[in-house]
Order: C-alpha cells, then structure tokens, then sequence
C-alpha cells in the first residue's frame, strides 16, 4: 500500500506524544504547586494535641475538602499538620468544581447512609438540606461558634442544632478600575445601579476606540447557582425582596420586575452579549484582561488581580455594589462550612478536627495563603490578614449581607434555585420580566409546600 | 464506436455541456480543480479542530486571552502538558478508562462470540426473537434507566467504583458485538462444522479451534468500536462517579480547574493539552486501523 | 444467507424435532445465556424498575416519608409540564436539523471521495477522525472555538468580513441551537459520509457505464440508479442518527448546563433525577421519553414497509 509508511507515520506519532507526555509529567513534580506564600507561613499547631492524641490516635477520618486547586493545596497542608500533631490520619477527597454536582454527591452519599465521609465542606446554603444526617456540634463547639459571625452561626443553626460551624466566608463585590474612573472624570464609584450604568457607557464608548472587546460591567449571568446570588443582589439592593420571606415567594412585585427588566436592557450594550453565559471565571479573565470597567466578583478575585504580572495590577479597587432607586446596599453571602455525618463512625475525632480548622489561627492562616474570607470579626483587624485582603476594609466588609432563602426551602433547595437561576436567565436572554415572574413564583410556592 | 458516442451526443441535447464538461481538456482541469479543492475544504473541516487545540496546548496561558488572536504560538511552550499531566487526576482517569473500556471490550467479545455462535451457526425456535431483541437494544435510550441503575449500583454497594461503569457500559457494547459477530458467523460457509465433528470434536472445540480464528477480523473490528464507544461515554460517567481518582477521561477534560486561583478558573491551555494527550492516539489508531473500523460499522449497519 | 450445520426440516418429513435438534436447540440456548442475563440484568430488569418508579412518589432526600403509590399523578403533572414540552420540541428541532444536514453533507462528501484518486485511504481515515473522539472533548474544544471574545471563529468572521462583529454564539438563544447542532454535524457527518460510500461502492460501475452510453447525464444518472440502489444505506443511517439525535446529552450539558431554554429530554431527565432528587417524577419522564423514542422507530419501520413495494 501506497501510504502504509504514512500510517506507520502517523500510529508513531501517536505513540511518541503519549510517550513524551508521560515522561514530561514523570519529570514534574506529582502534587500541584503549592504557592509560595504558603512556605512564608506554615500551618499552625494543634492545641491541646497532647490530649486529642492520647484518645483518638491511631483513627482514620475521610474529609471531603475543597476541589482541586488551591484550596486542596490549603487542605492538604491542615490535614498533614493536624495528622502530625494528634495522630489522627485525615484523608483529604477534593469535591467536584461545580457547587450543584458537590450538592448531588452529598445527596448521595447521605441517602445512603454511608460512613464514608466523615467531615464535609458545605456550602452556606446547603445546611437546611442536610440538617437530618449531620451531627448537632453544639454541645462541643457551641463555645468556640461564639467568635464567629453571628449571621453565619444562625444560617448554620436549623431547628436548634447547631449542624455546621462557619469556616470561611464569601460575599459579593463590586471591583472598578481606579485608573479609568479618573480618566473619565469620576471620582469615586457608583453608588445606584443606574449611575453605574452610566459611567459604564461612558467608558465604554472612549475604550472601545482602541480595544473593540472591552464593556463596560461583567458578572455571572448564566444559568446556575452563581445568578441566584447576583440577581439576589440586584433584588434586594431595590427593595424586592430576597425571592421567598416569611415562608412565601415574593418575587413577583414591581421593584424586582423593574431591577430585571433594567439589567435585561443592558445585555450587549454595556454587557458582553455573552454575559448570560458567564460564570465566575469569565467575569475574572474579562476584568483582569483590563476589558472591564466593573466587574461583580467574589473576594477570590483580588488576589489574582493583584498579582505581579497582572494587567489591572495597581489599577483597581472594591467597594460595596450599588443599590437600586432608594434601596441600600447589599452583599449576598457566600462561603463555605464544615459538617460532620452523622453516619461518621470517628464522630469525636472528626469533632476535634473541625476544632482545629475552625479555630482564630487557622482561619488567620487560610486568609493569609488563600486569601478565603475569615469568618472570625476579629481578625478582619489584624494586620497581617488585611495586608493580603484589602477588600476587608470597613466600607466593603460591613456591607449589609443578604442570605439566600435556604432555610425555607431545606432539602429543595438546588430544585428552588434552578427556578430562580433559569427564570432569570430567561429574563436577560430577552424576555420581559413580567413573563417570567409570576410562573416562577407559583413555582416556588409549590415547592414550599413539599415535603 | 465513435458513431454511437455521436448519435448519443445528437440524441440528448440537454447533456451536452456536461458531456463538454467531461471531455475537453479545459473542462477536465475545472473538474479536477473543483474536486481537489472539495476533498481540501473536506479535509480542513474534519481536522482544524484539531490544529486549534494543538495550537491552543502550545500557546504559554498568558498569551492565550490575547487579542488579536495569534494563529501560531509565537512562544510555543510545553507548559500547558506539564500542568495537565501533572494533574493527578487526569493521569488516573487515563489509567482508569483504560481498565474500564479495556474490560468492557474483553467481556464483550467473549459474551458476544458465545452468543454470537449460537445465533449464527445454529437453528433453534426463538432464534429470530432474540435477534431482534439484540437490534431493538442497540437503540435503546441509556437516559431511561438512569435512576433505576442508580438504585441498583448503590444496593451493590458498587458506586463510584469503576465496576459500576464496566457493567453498565455493556448495554450498549453488547448487543452490538452480538449483532455484529452474528453476522460474521453467518458469513462463513455452512458445512464448516462438519468435518471437525466427524473428527470427534465438542462444539465448544469447534467454536474455539475453527470458527474463532475464521472470524478474527470481526473480532478485532468489534473490539475497536466497544474500545471506542466505552472510552467516550460520559453520562454514566458523570451520574455514577463521585471522587476525581475514580473519573474517567471524559469527566477529568470538562473537571479542570485553573491552579493559579480557586475552583472558578477555566484553564483552556490545560484543557486543550489535555485533549491533545487524549486524542492523539486515538486519531493515530484510527489512522491506522481505519480499514478495521469501517468494516465493522458496515456490518453493522449496512449488510446486517 | 448461508446455511447451518444442523439438517433443515425437510417439507413432507414429519415436524417431529429430532434429538439433534433438541441437543442443538438446548446448546444454544447455553451459549446465549451470558448474554440474555447481562442485557436481562443490565437494561430489561432496570427498565421494569423504571416503568414501577414511575407510579410511586419517591424521593432520594425522602428523609422519613415512605415512598408511596400514587397511580398516574407523575404523568398528569407530566402532560402539563411546560418545561417537558419544551425539552421535546427542542429536542426533535435539533434531530430535524442535524439529520438533514449530515444526511445531505454526507451524501455530497461521499460522492466526491467515491471516486477512486491517490490518498483515498488517507482521505477515509481522516473522516474518521472526528467520529473516534469523545463528544465531550469535541464539544469542549467547539466552546473554546466558539467564545464570544477569544473564539476563532468569530476571529475569522471578523477578519473576512462576514461579520461586522464579534458574536456570542452560545450565550445568544438566536443561536445558541445553531452552535449546538454545528458541533453535532462537524462530529458526525463524515460518519454519515464513510457508511453512505461503503454503500457507493456495493454499486457495480457497468451500471455507470451503460447509462453513459445511453446518454443519461450525470444528474439522470445519480437519481435512477445512485439513490434506489443506496436506498438500503441511507435508511439505516436515517433510523440510527435520528435515533441517536434524539437521545443527545454531551453537547448540549457542556455547553448550556442547566440552561432553561435549550433543554433537551435527556437533560431535563437527568437534572430532575440527580439534581431534584425526583426519581418517581424523573421515571415517568424515562418512560415518557421511551415512549416518544419507540414512536419514532414505528414510524420509520412503518415508512419502510409502505414503501417497499
């Protein structure tokens, strides 16, 4: 055959790239690089190990941690400590990157009653799901909850037990660029949404002269968890409500219809028409790219614009987002908890372990070499920690924080949410709001009434 | 000859520009030109893809988000392989489809030929039936019975452990190395069998000594597509498997996350790599064995 | 068909079955027992399951509640769901579209490459390439391709002027369908193109031959004797890629999730069972999209029949 020497060609090829990959990667280090930072400051010791160790070594406990990335290189280093000091073997399974396939897993692994995780990293809205299969922490670490932000313990608290202690916290932000602000003439960030659409068209219209991608604002807008909690801030910041209180869907009024229908107005003008498929990554690359003018984000999103090497290093800020016509500011919140499975067979064990991770020096210790949000108050004034996250300045961080409406909706929650995210969808991919409202409010009220 | 040709020509005027067309010198350059140019359009359409996330693997993640976008890396750089391999889990999910697909296609083939002998090289009532059922299955919706599989895999105490995935991903490989298999079988000649029977020989014998070996090629072909099948699937996948160390390879591709932030960076230059490490044997394998492949699907679809 | 080893039933001998025959019936029978109890364990017993789920009200997260008989209550809420009816419509849009186009791509693609030329093999290979990769890198490597700011395909658009400017192919619901089915026709159609020219090429070239002779142009030629003749191959590739289209997942999750408006069945399926926790509700959904799957291959075995005249 004619071309037999091509495909001898081609399967060697083939057969060469794998071979080179494998050995590139055998040459490399096996566990992700660990951040320098994190070699300036190492994992603080366990207190009272002594004692820990002298009852429970020798225990294996199973942590289901954060997904891989930072976050599991901060785990894994808390988990070696803790294991050092006490004896107890901490085996760290990072979760799946999407917060609703970690939801299903959970979902899983508790309806079947399994004893194979022991501590899990829950997400602040998920305590009202999972309250029946966790342990009440309260008699053990009622004491050391008392540090944390009351608004977390209380969003932890279901029925009295205490199910989840607060580990780290999340809540939204509004970054801007300092340097165009003052090139077009603004000197300070936007206070009312429509003032931000405003000086966002300004910018634009000059930027896009020299740079045809750049838009004014970016945020999440496509259909998943991460709208619930943008639109919840559009929402409230207006006056319409925190889509269900007291028990009862309200996201049908006139203040939410208005807030929506005005964002609607601004996809693909001062938006990215790709907006509604942006999650936290997209709004992330778009600002630090220097192709925004604001930007909604998590805190996470600061360390890396601060970065040596970044475009937008030096050259932005945060403050609290806007509020709609004679609303306020506000903040969903966000951030993740540590629970312990009732099913756990090392119940006392993995307790001493959420002791440990939950305590003042280790919160101080995440914040520094992840730059997570404590959930301690006080160590918002330490130095060392507001040095690495400047957004913990008292104008952003004492922002009023909205809570999405987990503890009505207990075991329905993602199915509530899936509603609100893909009614809102809906809405900015170009249907009026007063569409799409009503259906979503009967539809939340049904899934209130179940069981 | 040549009269016939013209009273043709003279016949059917209609024709007679397409017969220009095919004849003259001119005409033949502008079909061969219009052909080449078809099969280069066909060409670039199945393969630029694939130059894109070659071309994206090697171009360093800061350049990646660059505008205006560069059609060759002008810093070409292996760093995007190394963060992909030195992803851990994306190492073991090339492991664990390789023990997933690997096993599927073992257990298929031998089920299969089994089943396949039976069907092909015997006559018995309910023949037809369960020919029927092997075809009906190869339609059948693997979405239908997510749940009910769901329940039965934890009752085996079997989820997120790549067995659930090796019995479940028989339901689509099966019926097909069945159906195809059966018609190989029917391909060989009747009385095969009888002169290894007047010789003394068991049926299990002459399965294994004569008609195995008759039907290699089959077997080869059918191994390549449940190989294949088994290693792209991706529903089971993602509803049956929980931690990374057990994903497979199509769940590791849409699981990374960038290393430099937290679970919210897409990393496109460790996925694209990713790819390329992924797809690069299969399309040297292709390549290669494309004869093996087409004649399996022909069986399948078209003669059977 | 060729014949079996057993001795065939002669007309006239008496219907007695012979012990041969009962000895060969029963090895059968063992040979494919395997077999029956994997398909009998893996799809028939599941299906069962579901068709019982699908009349109970049963929960994964049902805490203390006993799961419960509640008759046709999952298929009444099912008949008014408009997000199911949604995810239906959407789905046969997408079957109709993708099916016509790799049908009529694929017939054009096989027809150039039908005829004999250097690298023919290489060119055979090459169209199989798209079909060997998972769906899921495909359809990653398509995102990536198609990103609103960094794709390159609006990059080229622009360039070339066919755009004025860039486009949010996915994120636009104008288009977002169009994206979803070009990562499907990209995959697929040189499948389509590689079974379609095996049919080609069963067709004996005399037949050409004759009819060039005859006159007959190639247009004449390409619907009397092309089409009748590859009848057989473009119907079985018709039922599989409808069939297959109707049961599309990978694409569609990658690019749109959880989307509202670009659900198809499998998804809306697999969202309320996982996601939800609806397993009662979510197997009236599996029994439903079952149904609609079975229709459509009634249809085409019925069209098949009418037309075989």
């Amino acid at each position: 055959m004619k071309h037999r020497a091509l495909l001898i060609v081609a399967g060697l090829v083939g057969a060469g790239t794998l071979a080179v990959s494998l050995s590139v990667a055998a040459a490399g280090t096996s566990r992700p690089a660990a951040p320098a930072k994190a070699a300036a400051y190492p994992a603080p010791k366990v207190p009272n190990a002594a004692a820990i160790k002298a009852k429970y070594h020798g225990q294996k406990i199973t942590f289901v941690g954060d997904s891989v990335g930072n976050g599991h290189v901060r785990d894994l280093a808390l988990a070696k400590r803790f294991t050092k000091d006490t004896g107890i073997k901490v085996n760290v399974v990072p979760h799946p990157a999407a917060s609703d396939q970690a939801y299903s897993d959970l979902v899983r692994n508790f309806s079947q009653k399994s004893s194979s995780i022991d501590v899990a990293m829950i997400d602040v809205v998920w305590p009202g799901a999972f309250a029946p299969y966790l342990v009440d922490l309260k008699p053990k670490l009622g004491k050391q909850s008392k540090i944390h932000a009351p608004g977390i313990v209380a969003a932890d608290t279901v029925g009295g037990k205490l199910v989840a202690m607060p580990w780290f916290g999340d809540f939204g932000l509004l970054y801007y660029r300092t340097d165009l602000l003052t090139k077009y003439g603004y000197s300070k960030p936007p206070t009312s949404w429509s003032q931000l659409f405003a000086m966002a068209k300004k910018i634009q219209t000059g930027e896009q002269k020299s740079n045809p991608s750049f838009y004014g604002f970016v945020f999440q807008g496509n259909a998943y968890e991460g709208l619930t909690c943008n639109a919840l801030e559009w929402i409230a910041s207006a006056g319409g409500g925190h889509y269900i209180d007291n028990g009862k869907a309200s996201i049908n009024n006139s203040k939410a219809q208005t807030i929506l229908d005005a964002m609607r107005a601004q996809i693909g003008k001062i938006t990215p028409r790709g907006v509604t498929s942006y999650q936290e990554d997209q709004t992330e690359h778009a600002f630090d790219n220097g192709d925004a003018a604001f930007a909604r984000n998590w805190p996470y999103q600061y360390g890396i614009g601060a970065t040596a090497g970044s475009k937008v290093k030096g050259k932005f800020s945060v403050a609290p987002l806007p509020h709609g016509a004679n609303g306020k500011s506000v903040a969903t919140v966000g951030g993740w908890q540590l629970a312990v499975s009732k099913y756990s067979k090392h119940k006392d064990a993995t307790i001493e372990f959420v002791r440990y991770m939950t305590s003042k020096p280790v919160e101080k210790f995440d914040a520094i070499t992840n730059s997570n949000v404590p959930t301690i108050p006080s160590l918002a004034k330490d130095k060392q920690v507001y040095k690495t996250n400047p957004y913990l300045k008292p104008a952003t961080a004492s922002v009023a924080r909205v809570a999405r409406p987990s503890k009505f909706l207990k075991t329905h929650y993602n199915e509530a949410s899936k509603a609100i995210f893909q009614g809102i969808n809906q809405i900015l991919n170009g249907t009026p709001a007063k569409s799409v409202l009503p259906a979503l409010q009967s539809k939340l009220n049904t899934i209130l009434k179940e069981k | 000859m040549s009269t016939a040709a013209e009273a043709g020509r003279a016949r059917t005027r209609p024709t007679s520009r397409a017969y220009w067309l095919r004849r003259s010198p001119v005409g033949r350059f502008i079909k061969r030109l219009a052909f080449w140019v078809l099969i280069a359009a066909i060409f670039i359409y199945a393969l630029f893809p694939f130059y894109w996330a070659v071309r994206s693997a090697f171009t360093p993640p800061s350049e990646l988000f660059n505008t205006p976008i560069q059609y060759f890396p002008t810093h070409p750089t292996l760093a995007n392989f190394r963060d992909a391999l030195n992803t851990d889990f994306f190492r073991r999910a090339l492991l664990n489809s390789t023990i997933v697909a690997g096993s599927v296609t073992l257990i298929s083939l031998l089920i299969g030929s089994l089943a396949a002998y039976a069907l092909g090289r015997f006559r018995f009532r309910g023949r037809s039936a369960v020919l029927y059922l092997m075809l009906s299955m190869t339609i059948f919706p693997q979405i239908a019975i997510l749940g009910a599989l769901y329940t039965m895999i934890s009752n085996f105490h079997l989820y997120n452990t790549l067995g659930a995935l090796i019995l479940t991903y028989l339901i689509f490989t099966l019926p097909f190395t069945v159906w195809v298999l059966t018609t190989f079988m029917r391909g060989l000649p009747g009385d095969l069998e009888e002169a290894a029977y007047v010789d003394g020989a068991t049926p299990i014998q002459v399965f294994y000594k004569v008609l195995l070996p008759l039907i290699a090629p089959g077997l080869v072909t059918t191994g390549l597509l449940a190989f294949i099948a088994a290693w792209n699937e991706y529903l089971y996948a993602v509803s049956f498997i929980q931690t990374p160390q057990n994903y497979t390879v199509p769940l590791a591709i849409t699981s990374f996350v960038g290393k430099s932030g937290q679970a919210f960076q897409v990393p496109w230059g460790s996925i694209m790599a990713a790819t390329v490490i992924v797809t690069l044997p299969l399309i040297a394998a292709t390549l290669v064995l494309q004869r093996r492949i087409l004649a399996g699907l022909t069986a399948g679809a078209v003669k059977g | 068909m060729s014949s079996v080893a057993t001795p065939a039933p002669v007309s006239g001998r008496r219907r007695r079955r012979t012990k041969l025959q009962r000895r060969q019936s029963r090895l059968a029978w063992l040979l494919l027992l395997p077999a029956l109890a994997v398909v009998a364990f893996v799809a028939i017993y599941p299906l069962g399951k579901t068709v019982y789920q699908s009349f109970t009200n049963q929960e994964f997260l049902a805490g203390i509640t006993p799961t419960k008989w509640v008759g046709l209550e999952n298929y009444r809420t099912l008949w008014h769901d408009t997000l199911f009816r949604n995810s239906v419509i959407e789905t046969v849009k997408f079957t109709l579209i993708t099916v016509s186009f790799e049908f009529v791509l694929g017939l054009v693609i096989a027809l150039v490459v039908n005829s004999s030329f250097k690298g023919r093999g290489l060119m055979r290979a090459v169209m199989l390439v798209p079909w060997a990769i998972p769906t899921v890198v495909a359809a990653k490597m398509w995102q990536w391709m198609l990103d609103d700011v960094f794709g390159v395909v609006n990059d080229i658009g622009v360039r070339t002027g066919i755009l004025s400017h860039p486009h949010a192919w996915i994120s636009d619901p104008a288009t977002a369908l169009a994206s979803v089915c070009a990562v499907d026709i990209w995959k697929t159609t040189p499948f389509v193109a590689l079974l379609l020219l095996a049919g080609l090429q069963v067709i004996p070239r005399d037949l050409y031959e004759a009819a060039d002779v005859d006159g007959a142009g190639p247009v004449q030629q390409f619907f009397r004797i092309t089409l009748p003749l590859l009848r057989p191959a473009i119907l079985v590739v018709l039922i599989f890629r409808t069939l297959d289209a109707l049961r599309v997942f990978d694409v569609f999750y990658v690019f749109f999730g959880q989307r509202p408006d670009t659900q198809t069945m499998a998804i809306y399926n697999q969202s309320t069972i996982v996601g939800d926790g609806h397993v009662g509700y979510g197997a009236a959904i599996s029994v439903a999209i079952f149904l609609i799957i079975s229709l459509f291959v009634v249809i085409y075995v019925t069209f098949v029949r009418v037309t075989d005249e």
